[in-house]
């Protein structure tokens, strides 16, 4: 438990001191949810699919939670980098534990990052959450895709030994993540092969969620997207703690 | 006096390369051992067996009773280790990196808030507790892993290579303190150093390793005798020759050219 509980303090910690990470990382949702939101509004609305500000934000949301997490489990590599990972790997605790730990600290900085979109989109948009009640269960999904990309992060990075391997994850990994979720579009009447695509994207799931809870549309029953999340969160983090538990330097 | 620790027949393969061939040696408890080599000749990878970090292709190794890979967590328990690169956490306090290798090593509270205190006030770092590790210079660096290395009071003190870019005021400071520890409280010592005076000075028995083989061990004075030398690094020269050795760049290395190719930034 100690284990665990250290390990989140300390990528708290080195969140809250990075400030430009901090701003650096809110710039690009913003941008999305002015350029888009506006952009592509009036469209969608002519379209007869109602407000798409308040469709846009939920996804924007997804998008910043999923760079994140991803970001957060990639911090592997960079421990292995600068030598700290080998202070964690001699110490005489479960791997289990500090993978664990990681995981639950890369998930809470997600889903603050998360937060902070909503705040912004509310501050910047015309986005309002139809139901302030439910925004709590949707912080408690927040954490849960979270998990599940930090956990898929530290999987990948378990086995890199360098950030070479970065752009190619970024580009070929969270970016059609991320593009293939429905969290720009909705995923009715998708061509046959997008709508596969957009089945075996968990992060679909996640935004869906999400847009059940704080814009009061969805496309997939709320038990469904929980359920596929827990289960998917549940085999990454399977995996993951197992690849890092066999790290050797 | 017993053996702290045992190596038989070690071996460590990396695909064709044999890192290390069948090595064999011992450290008797209490002892300061200096395990010297050319670049390459396999002392990281050995050090890395010995805790964990890497398992052997083959052999015995006994740690402190103890195998390092079916008995991982009491091995560890055993050894505190100062790397050959920096192993802090550069976005943290100097204080918080004694505090969270305190409690992963599961110090109490009480006994650990007063050894770090301790610990920090010996290395001189106790008034820079608060200031970010970044900011710090190498042998503050230095100075702070050997502190946190000594907070769980562990029986075997590992160090590769310490002593590399230290002053020689902060190398014999940090010497002095190591030796009355040693003398205090029997902690063994097993360090790797390019310096031959240095291993010459501090250490009570030597190994010399070179091409992933034992090529010779005793006192500095015996391995001079052997070689009919006058000195240690005369001895060490005629016993590993006088060919330059290429290490491979780590992928640290690459990566510092990487970045600053992109013009640093760490996120």
């Amino acid at each position: 438990m100690k284990t665990i509980y250290i390990m989140w303090i300390r990528e708290l910690k080195r969140y809250w001191r990075s400030k430009s990470r901090m701003v650096g990382s809110l710039g690009q949702p913003l941008l999305f949810l002015l350029a888009l939101g506006y952009g592509l509004g009036a469209t969608f609305q002519k379209a007869g699919e109602g407000n798409y500000m308040n469709f846009l934000a939920p996804g924007i949301i997804g998008m910043s939670i999923i760079f994140t997490s991803i970001f957060s489990g990639i911090q592997v590599i960079w421990d292995r980098q600068f030598g700290f990972l080998k202070e964690t790997m001699v110490a005489p605790v479960s791997r289990f534990n500090i993978m664990i730990g990681r995981t639950l600290g890369g998930a809470t900085i997600a889903a603050i990052q998360g937060m902070v979109v909503f705040i912004l989109a509310l501050i910047f948009t015309s986005f309002r959450p139809y139901n302030w009640f439910l925004v709590f269960p949707a912080v408690l999904v927040m954490l849960l895709v979270g998990t599940m990309f930090t956990a898929l992060g530290t999987a990948i990075a378990s086995q890199l030994e360098d950030m070479q391997g970065f752009q190619l994850i970024m580009n070929f990994l969270v970016m059609p993540l991320f593009f293939l979720s429905g969290a720009l579009f909705p995923l009715d009447g998708l061509p046959p092969v997008l709508v596969i695509i957009t089945k075996f994207d968990p992060l679909s799931y996640g935004i869906d969620a999400f847009r059940i809870l704080l814009a009061n549309t969805g496309h997939y029953p709320l038990s469904l997207d929980v359920s596929v999340l827990a289960v998917i969160t549940f085999c990454f983090l399977s995996v993951g703690a197992y690849l890092f538990s066999k790290i050797q330097i | 006096m017993n053996n702290i620790i045992e190596v038989k027949n070690l071996t460590k393969k990396f695909g064709d390369f044999t890192a290390v061939n069948n090595i064999s040696f011992d450290v008797k408890q209490g002892e300061i051992f200096a395990f010297l080599g050319p670049n390459g000749a396999g002392k990281s990878t050995t050090i890395k067996m010995l805790t964990t970090l890497l398992n052997p292709t083959g052999g015995h190794i006994s740690l402190n009773g103890f195998n390092p890979t079916s008995q991982s967590a009491k091995v560890r328990k055993s050894f505190g280790i100062v790397f050959q690169d920096p192993s802090l956490d550069d976005e943290l306090t100097a204080w918080e990196n004694m505090e969270f290798h305190g409690v992963l090593y599961n110090v109490e509270k009480k006994l650990r808030r007063q050894r770090i205190e301790q610990l920090m006030t010996l290395v001189e770092l106790w008034d820079r507790k608060d200031s970010l590790v970044k900011e710090f210079s190498g042998g503050m660096k230095r100075r702070l892993e050997i502190a946190r290395g000594l907070l769980h009071h562990p029986k075997i003190m590992f160090l590769d290579e310490p002593t590399l870019g230290l002053d020689p005021q902060t190398r014999n400071h940090m010497w002095t303190y190591l030796q009355d520890l040693n003398k205090s409280e029997g902690i063994t010592v097993f360090f790797s150093t390019h310096y031959m005076e240095e291993a010459d000075r501090v250490a009570q028995r030597i190994a010399i390793i070179d091409h992933g083989k034992i090529i010779s061990s005793g006192t500095s004075q015996e391995l001079q005798a052997q070689t009919q030398t006058a000195s240690l690094e005369d001895a060490f020269l005629k016993l590993t020759g006088n060919v330059i050795r290429d290490e491979g760049a780590s992928s640290t290395d690459k990566l510092r050219t990487h970045r600053q190719w992109r013009g640093g930034g760490r996120r």
